[in-house]
């Protein structure tokens, strides 16, 4: 009795005394747990916040107010289009700096201006020939070293052979921005325009289109032969070795690497059936192949989680078994397979390497006009101008991720609505 | 005129549904008793005219091209194309299809511009005929649908018996697919493999696939041992596994045991955007951020860190993969039953111990299995390297230098133009080849792991 008790007390003492240590390491381990969630959340932090403070100078777009002459005797109106658009331009540019004389600082002035200002000129003369003989406001883009510092990207105290812009060159753009023309408004271009060598020209439109042929293509296929798929496993097929194999394939598919999808595309669909090159048509087949797995894991789980009871019912009152399944499964399945659809289809939106294969990287200045035309898409034009080397393409980069981010962010929640609105507990 | 003859298409199959459906209702109306509703006999009727010249016009518009190349070719004097070499020959017939589009340069010889205006000629029938060929087959088969509508028609029957022909057929893209992935790159490497030995492509120990483009041009001859890149690979998977393993276990093992109901609601969403957001926007991040990150605090070191290793581009990787871990061994921790859980805490174990002790090795095998999966997705990751990484092959397991994967090397040799018959085009099929089967091997042990030790527990 006494040495029961004696030793028990020697095992309480024993506990006590290795208890701060055991719960010690259980702080440990939460203090390890933590900073793991936390490290994942800082690298997610960072990633957001470099891209937007890199990527929002690019939404607006510096421009600046000037008065155009358009000289009867530089712009004929009989040979228009043609004309010597730049002249106008330097002229009055000249206007406004009237101590710029040689040839050479009189180019060097107009490197003041965006490239394409010029044509968007000749197209309002073209489009309104009254013009012609009298002075016109125009408001034109800057070009990109302007535009950079307007923005104040650029130090000026950098020593001057290490700036893109010599110091003449800001003396000029701050005695036109003591006039008060220079503005920054939205950058619409960023989204309307194609793409373009020049940084302060180059958009989205191109691509934004690239992508919706590719994901409506990418869509049409996928939806309905992975809806039918997922019918045939779900609700009809046999448990033998051909419903097996089937299984395994798509297993198989929704694990392959993407840029294996894109070998595959480049041999089968470009190689053998001679396809065009670069065409959304050719990429959203791709990818409705990579999202086909997706669509179809998506809509056996939707279709599994509808009751029995409800086929049951269908199935007693005579219905056979197709009408049961369009009539009854399919209908109440359906706003989970959409969710699981649309969650595919954001995927396949951010999917780049199979359509870099294809060739959907190519520098196209015009947007495409139909799914077999050769365009660009989203993720492939921000890698277009990740890779080109002027400074203000890394702004138009961060600014093409973002909104390619907003369109993910866009469709996720639109899933998740679907899911919320819809969700039922059977 | 492809999308004239799709619309004819819909419009004659709806309108052999209208006309299948009102003879039905005709029929039921005079008293008759029919075998299957009326719309039943309307959906025959769509079906039958619909699917088979939907299919007819999707293989047309398939081989279209090389039906016209041969009728040009047939219609040349063989004299012009006897002679010629398979390049030559593919020359001239590009010739004659840039000068039938209207694209003349020089003086084209005058035999080519015969076969252009031919070429033009069976365009212009081929593409004049289509929607009257459809229309007709169309009412063929719609006046065949009409024909079978009567009292002793199985309709339903039929009409279902071609649906699940149709889902049956939906079923079998998926293993058309993995057979299409694999038919064509086993057939792009044995290409390969012919023009450089199988035994130099494993075991060779320089990558170097610049190959002259003419017999007279100074280039290296270009080598194909692929060992330096599988090793590149390997260095930047090894890293990205490195961070991305403890980070995805512990942030598990947290969320799954320590965790608040609220801080749970809030962490899961903040991984699921990590999975979510593209690779391509994490190889740009690699660029912008981390790159530039590690050169500065290398140079500030005294060390001189290349603007594209295997550190910075394993990294980037590695964040990607977390989310990847994470869910993977919090689905394998859930997946133990309670009672283990709860048996070492009835025992005096502290929760940590519990977690440490008890669930994790439960759970390790899920876990294994998970880890592989992520292996297998940071070997196939193509745009973070691509972007992140180099393109020279160098054989060095030092993560501060430049590696190049077998990722960055398919996309940069199909980039640009590609022909089908030199071995830098080729080469990439067969990276490409290896890669399936690395992958798919990994793919086929880790879900094995995990299903087998789910079963023990079910």
């Amino acid at each position: 009795m006494v040495a029961d008790k004696i030793g028990h007390t020697a095992i309480s003492d024993i506990v006590a005394a290795n208890l701060p240590r055991r719960k010690r390491k259980q702080g440990i381990l939460v203090i390890l747990g933590i900073g793991a969630i936390l490290t994942a959340f800082l690298m997610l932090f960072i990633l957001v916040s470099s891209l937007f403070f890199s990527g929002y100078h690019a939404f607006t777009q510096t421009h600046a107010e000037i008065d155009v002459f358009v000289d009867p005797e530089v712009i004929d109106a009989n040979k228009l289009p043609r004309g010597n658009f730049r002249e106008l331009l330097t002229n009055a540019l000249i206007e406004i700096f009237p101590e710029v004389e040689s040839r050479s600082e009189k180019t060097e002035l107009y490197r003041m201006l965006s490239h394409g200002t010029q044509f968007q000129l000749r197209d309002m003369i073209v489009s309104d020939l009254s013009v012609i003989g009298t002075t016109v406001t125009m408001k034109v883009p800057l070009s990109d070293p302007f535009d950079q510092l307007n923005k104040g990207l650029i130090d000026r105290k950098t020593p001057e052979e290490q700036r893109r812009v010599n110091n003449q060159q800001i003396s000029q753009f701050d005695r036109l921005s003591a006039t008060g023309v220079i503005s920054a408004p939205f950058n619409w271009n960023l989204l309307t325009n194609p793409d373009s060598r020049f940084p302060e020209l180059a958009g989205l439109r191109g691509a934004l289109i690239g992508s919706f042929w590719a994901l409506l293509i990418c869509f049409l296929l996928s939806f309905p032969v992975g809806i039918g798929a997922a019918i045939y496993l779900e609700e009809f097929a046999p448990k033998n070795r051909i419903s097996d194999l089937i299984e395994v394939s798509i297993n198989n598919l929704a694990a392959v690497p993407s840029v294996v999808f894109g070998l595959l595309a480049l041999a089968v669909f470009i190689g053998w059936f001679g396809m065009p090159r670069s065409a959304p048509f050719v990429g959203g087949m791709t990818l409705a192949l990579m999202t086909m797995p997706t669509v179809i894991i998506a809509a056996r789980a939707a279709m599994k989680s509808i009751p029995n009871s409800i086929r049951e019912a269908a199935l007693g009152v005579g219905a056979s078994r197709q009408q049961v399944v369009f009539g009854h499964v399919l209908p109440l399945a359906m706003p989970g397979i959409l969710t699981g659809t649309i969650i595919g289809l954001a995927q396949a939106l951010g999917e780049t390497a199979p359509l870099l294969l294809i060739g959907m990287n190519a520098f196209i200045t015009s947007a495409p006009a139909g799914p077999f035309d050769s365009s660009t898409a989203l993720p492939t034009q921000i890698f277009i101008w990740a890779d080109s080397p002027e400074r203000g393409f890394v702004s138009r980069t961060s600014a093409a991720i973002l909104v390619l981010l907003g369109f993910l962010i866009a469709m996720n929640s639109l899933a998740i609505f679907l899911r919320r609105q819809f969700e039922r507990n059977w | 005129m492809v999308a004239a003859a799709f619309s004819v298409l819909l419009i004659l199959a709806v309108g052999s549904y209208m006309v299948n459906l009102r003879a039905a209702q005709l029929l039921r109306n005079s008293g008759e008793r029919l075998r299957a509703v009326a719309h039943y006999h309307g959906l025959y009727g769509f079906l039958i005219v619909g699917l088979p010249i939907l299919a007819g016009l999707l293989v047309w518009l398939l081989i279209k091209g090389e039906v016209i190349q041969w009728l040009v070719v047939r219609a040349i004097d063989p004299i012009h194309l006897t002679d010629l070499t398979t390049g030559e020959r593919q020359l001239a017939l590009a010739e004659i299809r840039s000068v039938a589009g209207g694209r003349i340069f020089g003086e084209p010889a005058p035999w080519i511009l015969e076969a252009a205006s031919h070429l033009n000629r069976f365009n212009d029938s081929v593409a004049n005929a289509l929607v009257p060929v459809t229309a007709g087959i169309a009412l063929i088969l719609a006046f065949v649908a009409r024909r079978r509508v009567g009292t002793e028609f199985h309709a339903r029957e039929k009409s279902e018996r071609i649906v699940m022909l149709l889902m049956i057929l939906c079923a079998t893209v998926a293993v058309m697919a993995t057979a299409g992935i694999i038919a064509s790159l086993l057939f792009e490497s044995i290409r390969f493999f012919t023009q450089v030995p199988l035994t130099e492509f494993l075991f060779g120990l320089r990558w170097e696939p610049q190959i002259p483009l003419r017999e007279d041009q100074i280039a290296a001859e270009g080598a194909f041992g692929w060992i330096p890149v599988i090793v590149g690979t390997l260095l930047v998977m090894t890293v990205a596994i490195l961070f991305a393993v403890p980070v995805g276990l512990f942030s598990a093992i947290y969320l799954n045991e320590f965790a608040s109901r609220q801080a749970r609601a809030v962490a899961k969403p903040v991984l699921e955007i990590l999975a979510g957001v593209p690779t391509v926007v994490y190889g740009f991040f690699a660029v912008l951020v981390i790159a530039p990150a590690f050169r500065s605090t290398g140079s500030t070191l005294g060390i001189d860190i290349a603007p594209n290793t295997a550190l910075a581009a394993g990294g980037v990787m590695g964040i990607m993969l977390i989310p990847f871990i994470s869910s993977f061994a919090d689905d394998a921790l859930n997946a133990v039953p309670a009672d283990l859980r709860n048996g070492a805490l009835a025992l005096g174990a502290t929760r940590a111990e519990a977690m440490l002790q008890v669930l994790f090795p439960a759970a390790l095998p899920g876990i294994a299995g998970g880890i592989l999966l992520a292996v297998s997705r940071a070997i196939g990751e193509t745009m973070i390297v691509v972007m992140a990484a180099g393109l020279i092959a160098r054989l060095t397991f030092n993560p501060l230098d430049s590696v190049t994967t077998v990722t960055v090397q398919i996309v940069t040799l199909l980039i640009g133009d590609t022909s089908f018959d030199n071995p830098k085009t080729l080469a990439a099929f067969a990276l490409g080849l290896m890669l399936f089967i690395v992958t798919l091997a990994i793919n086929v042990y880790a879900l094995r792991i995990v299903r087998k030790y789910r079963e023990v527990y079910e």
